[in-house]
């Protein structure tokens, strides 16, 4: 079965890739969405199992791969309770977004690819989740890379698409670096790579020591740390974050699927599974906790200030799995677990809701430019608040909430609870709460509420001729007669197929809380639950439990301070954030430009890597080893001009190889009478 | 294996058939080589099927004693064994990417091919040192020629770059191997392999060898012949070239450097790994400004060479399976990715970057094959690039951290190169009338990516069967080196006498 819902979508992804044009369009959209929604099916039954306690960890031999030594692995596909989540996530989300693209890409030329591109991706992340090595995890790791590099290029004829695909493939493989030796120095310290016999023998590594670049260090810090290195390039931890907002640049459905649900969230699934290993390095949790505090409160401040919608989503993401991360830190893996399966279901909704948003108002993305949406597209505007209600974590502790609030507050609760840098963690998350708050009703004022500012966007401007079918002279005249902000143009709700996706990820954000939340995050259910397919810490999620009330309440009270705040700005008094704008210029500034980070990359790496490249080939080849070199050596034995004339003249070429032939003759008549 | 002189018979068939072809019109030539490159693929599967994994070292033994010392001795092990499997796999495709590119003297082109053919199998399976080094000097002078007649503009120079630096280490290696044969009183290479060669004697002995392999490898800094002779070469000249030229000289530190000299190879690790790590860094960034699709690609192939011999030094299993696998993988995708270039020169007749673009619209399947192989080389996962980076960084790490970093840092520049330069050929707008105006693969250039596309996929998913035959071959030369072998920097220490029980334990698992 699992071998199924694994291969299915590689399947159905090689079949519409590559028999695109012998079975036309609708069929592959029909195949790669029919074995989504097939693996799909196939995986609730799986995670239900676990959530009753029936469920049993296996694993599934499916090819030899590597013999090298001692180093060992095979393609295998392991199935505990920790898969099980992530199968869930992966192929509910997955199946939903193949469902949506086909309203939402009908119009592109390409579709066939874009289904095989999103089919060959869910692939990619299945073998991830899978994996019973660490190289098989490598494999999806960098499958998903390969993924979504195709995806942000998709339109491959933009420029910034593909500048942008790039940049991800590239920072990605920084992390790669890190993951790459973290393995090379798992297997020289435990003498494989398959993950269950590292877990197994990690605690009793404690106190041992390795040599790294000269120096020697504690083993599992060392370890622990290369492979977080990884984890930070694929979920755009702080530093290697950069290629995260630019990745918007990939269709909607890409961005809920691949940028919000799923692969950025594989480094959280990499520490919860190699947990029993970060537990055995302190040092490697405290640096986990601290990024993920960072990163959280980092993007949260950025998000602030975006006008794209997309963009905002994406800072959001980004601060949500510094989350997880803190969570893991402070040794609560099941709540950063909760949190990723929360958080796929709300932010993939937020995510396909902006796409029926963006297709609504004619691929306009700037804020500015929205307005007053609520009563066009109702369907949309209720999606997002569900998404809203669920990521800023509304609910009432001990009564119920929506899902966010049951994982959040289980993580800042947890981080609480686990005292020392936790409780700094728990404070950076509860002002990233607030903010958190703030931009997600920013966006959901500036969108569905205020008035309409539809007429300044280019984008409206066109469609509105288009639809009237008026040449370029008369448009100006066109838009002011109706002086409502309109410029004349309806928007219209997305269609079914776009439509039921919201709906079901709108259960998902209102129901996945209160439904799971003893599983995921109780002590003792927790346990049962989990059955040691990650580090589960029951005294710490007692601790958390038994916070005192105010911690409880804590989130709810930002929250309500954000929301007032984002009410306050965004509908009673509009002039209030150019206000603000004017009274903080250089903080404004500072975080519109993502605290220049993009800015400071390119002075430090990218412009230095091309400016010595060229030093290095012109100085370097030319300069030095070929003057000093051949040309050099040619123009002692002929005389520099001489030369010159020869090489025109092929004279050189002969002669050489008269030479050449002569060696060998020599070389035998050597050979023969010398020995 | 009695009866059939398999060996011989593949290096007779391609003889004739060269002979043949110096005396046909163009069409039958490009039909007989043909003919006769397939015809040796279909023995070199055959004795790849045949070859006895896990029974003698050497197979397919031939014997015959000629003048003076001179024997013809032919054998292979395993590794001999994939590197002749995949110059006979290479060879009839690059028959078939010169069918219509190459117009003038084809019956002397296509013997000129058939020649390198005989020489390239000579070279790997010849089991005396003399007739070793005559095929290994020899492969120059078809490179040579074909440079040199059928080559771009600057070929003269570039021909005469390439056989300067040639015959620099030849001479030096000549000498070393006279000085071998007077000293172990034999020339037969597997006698040779485990005499014990006094090490003061080993020291210079591996200075000459490493003269002549770092030149053919190409390792930096003597590097610089390699891009001129692939901008300069026909397409097929520089899949040949990049396919399996490149891998003689990392046979040569396998076959010999190190099983014959092992206290001079230890003592000169140092050298290999720093010039490894150089070379990674230094032609990365230098293929990141190139504006000739060729010339990048070629140091990118320094790069990847780099990688190898970084492997080899580290004398433990994984890093030399690993180059092994490398020196395959890079053989085929190499020489796949200069397909991808002779393709679109064919049609635009140019080698430079910034004149294509938009590829992805009017030629699809050919950007779906490219993308597969740039992906293969920068090592995905799947593909044969990974397997053997890899292997080799792994077993790299255990030699030396610091070099694992530096050599690692290759997959980041690696990406980077390699999808600059597919997005600037691939991507964008397509704009140009005269790019336009390109039309898609024909059955012919299918026909050549195809089998180029399995094989990596294939060597990525399941690379057993290409590892199996040579792992005896690597432990033999593991347990060669064992004595002489540096421990690593990063090894494990126990710091508590509590944990130290269990850390040693795990500490011998871990180490060859």
């Amino acid at each position: 079965m699992i071998q199924a819902i694994v291969f299915l979508p590689l399947l159905a992804a090689l079949v519409a890739g590559l028999g695109q044009r012998v079975i036309g369009n609708v069929p592959s959209k029909i195949i790669t969405t029919g074995a989504l929604f097939a693996s799909c099916a196939l995986s609730w039954p799986i995670f239900l199992s676990f959530v009753a306690g029936t469920g049993e960890a296996s694993v599934t031999p499916v090819l030899h791969w590597v013999q090298s030594g001692a180093l060992q692995f095979n393609w295998e596909l392991r199935v505990d309770t920790l898969t099980a989540v992530m199968l869930v996530v992966v192929t509910t989300v997955s199946a939903l977004v193949h469902l949506y693209s086909w309203g939402y890409m009908a119009e592109d030329p390409d579709q066939p690819r874009f289904f095989a591109y999103l089919s060959l991706f869910t692939f990619a992340m299945l073998m991830l989740v899978t994996a019973n090595n660490l190289v098989q995890m490598f494999f999806g790791w960098e499958g998903v890379g390969l993924a979504s590099y195709l995806l942000i290029g998709f339109w491959y004829k933009k420029p910034s698409a593909n500048a942008a695909a790039i940049k991800a493939f590239v920072v990605n493989r920084v992390g790669d670096l890190g993951f790459m030796l973290g393995i090379f120095g798992t297997f020289l310290v435990f003498g494989t790579v398959s993950i269950p016999a590292i877990l197994d023998a990690a605690p009793g590594m404690a106190g041992t020591t390795i040599g790294f670049l000269g120096m020697r260090l504690d083993t599992m810090t060392v370890l622990c740390l290369l492979l977080f290195i990884g984890a930070m390039g694929k979920s755009a931890q702080l530093g290697l974050h950069t290629w995260l907002p630019d990745a918007m640049e990939g269709p909607t459905p890409v961005s809920a699927l691949i940028h919000a649900a799923t692969m950025v969230t594989a480094g959280v699934f990499m520490v919860c599974r190699l947990s029993p290993m970060f537990e055995a390095a302190p040092v490697a949790l405290g640096v986990v906790t601290f990024v993920g505090a960072a990163t959280c409160l980092f993007a949260a401040t950025v998000g602030t200030t975006q006008w794209d919608i997309k963009r905002v989503i994406a800072y959001s993401t980004c601060s949500q799995l510094g989350y997880m991360f803190f969570a893991a830190g402070v040794g609560a893996y099941g709540a950063a677990m909760f949190h990723l399966f929360t958080h796929a279901f709300f932010k993939a909704l937020l995510f396909l809701g902006a796409g029926s948003v963006i297709h609504a108002m004619h691929h306009e993305q700037d804020m500015r430019y929205y307005g007053a949406l609520r009563k066009h597209i109702p369907l949309t505007y209720w999606a997002m608040m569900a998404g809203t209600l669920a990521i800023t974590g509304v609910g009432i502790a001990g009564v119920a909430g929506f899902a966010g609030f049951y994982s959040k507050d289980g993580i800042l609760e947890a981080a609480f609870a686990s005292g020392g840098g936790g409780v700094i963690a728990f404070w950076v998350g509860i002002f990233a709460a607030l903010l958190t708050s703030f931009y997600s009703w920013r966006l959901v004022f500036l969108t569905f509420h205020g008035k309409p500012r539809w007429e300044q966007s280019e984008h409206i401007q066109h469609a509105v001729h288009d639809d009237h079918g008026h040449g370029h002279d008369d448009h100006a005249h066109h838009h002011q007669a109706h002086g409502d902000g309109t410029a004349g143009y309806h928007p219209h709700e997305s269609p079914l197929s776009m439509l039921i996706p919201l709906v079901v990820l709108s259960l998902g954000a209102v129901f996945a809380g209160i439904l799971f939340h003893h599983q995921f995050i109780y002590p003792e259910e927790g346990a049962a639950f989990w059955k040691g397919s990650l580090f589960f810490d029951e005294h710490l999620m007692h601790a958390a439990h038994e916070v005192p009330l105010w911690v409880k309440w804590m989130p709810f009270t930002v929250m309500a301070i954000g929301l007032f705040l984002a009410w306050n700005s965004y509908i009673r008094d509009t002039s209030l954030p150019a206000k603000f704008v004017a009274q903080f210029k250089l903080l404004h500034r500072f975080l519109y430009n993502k605290w220049y980070f993009d800015e400071l990359y390119d002075i430090l790496f990218v412009k230095p890597a091309f400016a010595i490249g060229r030093f290095f080939w012109k100085r370097g080849d030319e300069g030095t080893i070929d003057r000093f070199g051949p040309d050099g050596a040619a123009a002692l034995v002929e005389g520099g001009t001489r030369l010159a004339v020869r090489l025109q003249s092929g004279y050189v070429y002969g002669y050489a190889f008269v030479m050449l032939l002569g060696l060998v003759g020599l070389a035998s008549w050597a050979m023969v009478n010398f020995l | 294996m009695s009866g059939l002189p398999i060996l011989s018979l593949m290096l007779a068939i391609p003889m004739v058939a060269a002979i043949l072809c110096l005396f046909l019109e163009a069409r039958p030539a490009r039909q007989v080589a043909l003919a006769a490159t397939l015809l040796d693929f279909a023995l070199a599967v055959l004795m790849w099927t045949q070859f006895d994994i896990g029974g003698a070292q050497w197979q397919f033994v031939e014997r015959a004693d000629l003048f003076g010392r001179f024997q013809w001795a032919l054998g292979v092990d395993g590794v001999a064994m994939m590197l002749v499997v995949l110059s006979a796999f290479l060879m009839p495709l690059c028959i078939l990417a010169s069918w219509e590119s190459v117009k003038e003297r084809v019956g002397l082109y296509m013997a000129m091919f058939l020649i390198m053919e005989v020489i390239m199998i000579g070279v790997f399976v010849a089991q005396d040192l003399l007739l070793f080094y005559i095929f290994f000097e020899g492969v120059l002078i078809p490179m040579y020629l074909i440079i040199g007649i059928w080559g771009g503009a600057n070929r003269r120079y570039a021909a005469y770059k390439f056989f300067l630096y040639t015959l620099l280490g030849s001479v030096l290696m000549l000498l070393a191997m006279i000085a071998m044969i007077r000293e172990a009183g034999t020339t037969e290479i597997p006698v040779l392999l485990n005499y014990d060669f006094p090490p003061e004697m080993q020291t210079w002995l591996w200075l000459a060898f490493f003269a002549s392999m770092a030149v053919k490898m190409p390792m930096w800094p003597v590097h610089t012949w390699l891009p001129d002779a692939h901008v300069q070469a026909p397409t097929a000249g520089s899949m040949i070239l990049a396919g399996v030229l490149l891998k003689m000289g990392s046979y040569g530190f396998l076959r010999f450097m190190m099983p014959m000299f092992p206290d001079a190879s230890a003592q000169f690790m140092w050298l290999i790994f720093g010039l490894s790590m150089v070379a990674v860094i230094y032609t990365s960034l230098v293929a990141l400004v190139q504006s000739d699709m060729k010339k990048l690609i070629a140091y990118s192939s320094v790069a990847h060479m780099a990688i190898v011999t970084a492997g080899l030094y580290a004398f433990n299993q994984q890093g030399i399976e690993g180059a092994l696998i490398v020196m395959l993988s890079h053989g085929v995708v190499s020489a796949a990715l200069f397909f991808c270039v002779g393709v679109i020169y064919d049609r635009l007749h140019t080698r430079e970057i910034d004149r294509y673009g938009g590829l992805a619209v009017n030629m699809p399947a050919y950007a779906l094959f490219f993308l597969l192989f740039t992906m293969a080389s920068i090592g995905l996962p799947g593909t044969s690039g990974f397997v053997g980076e890899f292997l080799s960084l792994a077993g790299l790490y255990e030699a030396s951290s610091w070099a694992a970093l530096a050599c690692t840092t290759g997959i980041i520049l690696g990406a980077a190169y390699m999808l600059y330069l597919y997005r600037r050929v691939v991507f964008g707008e397509l704009t140009k009338d005269d790019v336009k105006a390109m039309p898609d693969l024909n059955p012919r250039e299918w026909a050549i990516f195809v089998p180029l596309a399995a094989v990596t996929l294939w060597m990525g998913v399941y690379p057993e069967s290409f590892l199996a035959p040579m792992r005896g071959d690597v432990t033999t030369v593991v347990a060669r080196l064992a004595p002489t072998k540096p421990a690593g920097d990063a090894q494990l220490a126990a710091a508590r006498p509590k944990a130290a029980a269990t850390g040693d334990a795990h500490h011998a698992g871990g180490v060859q």
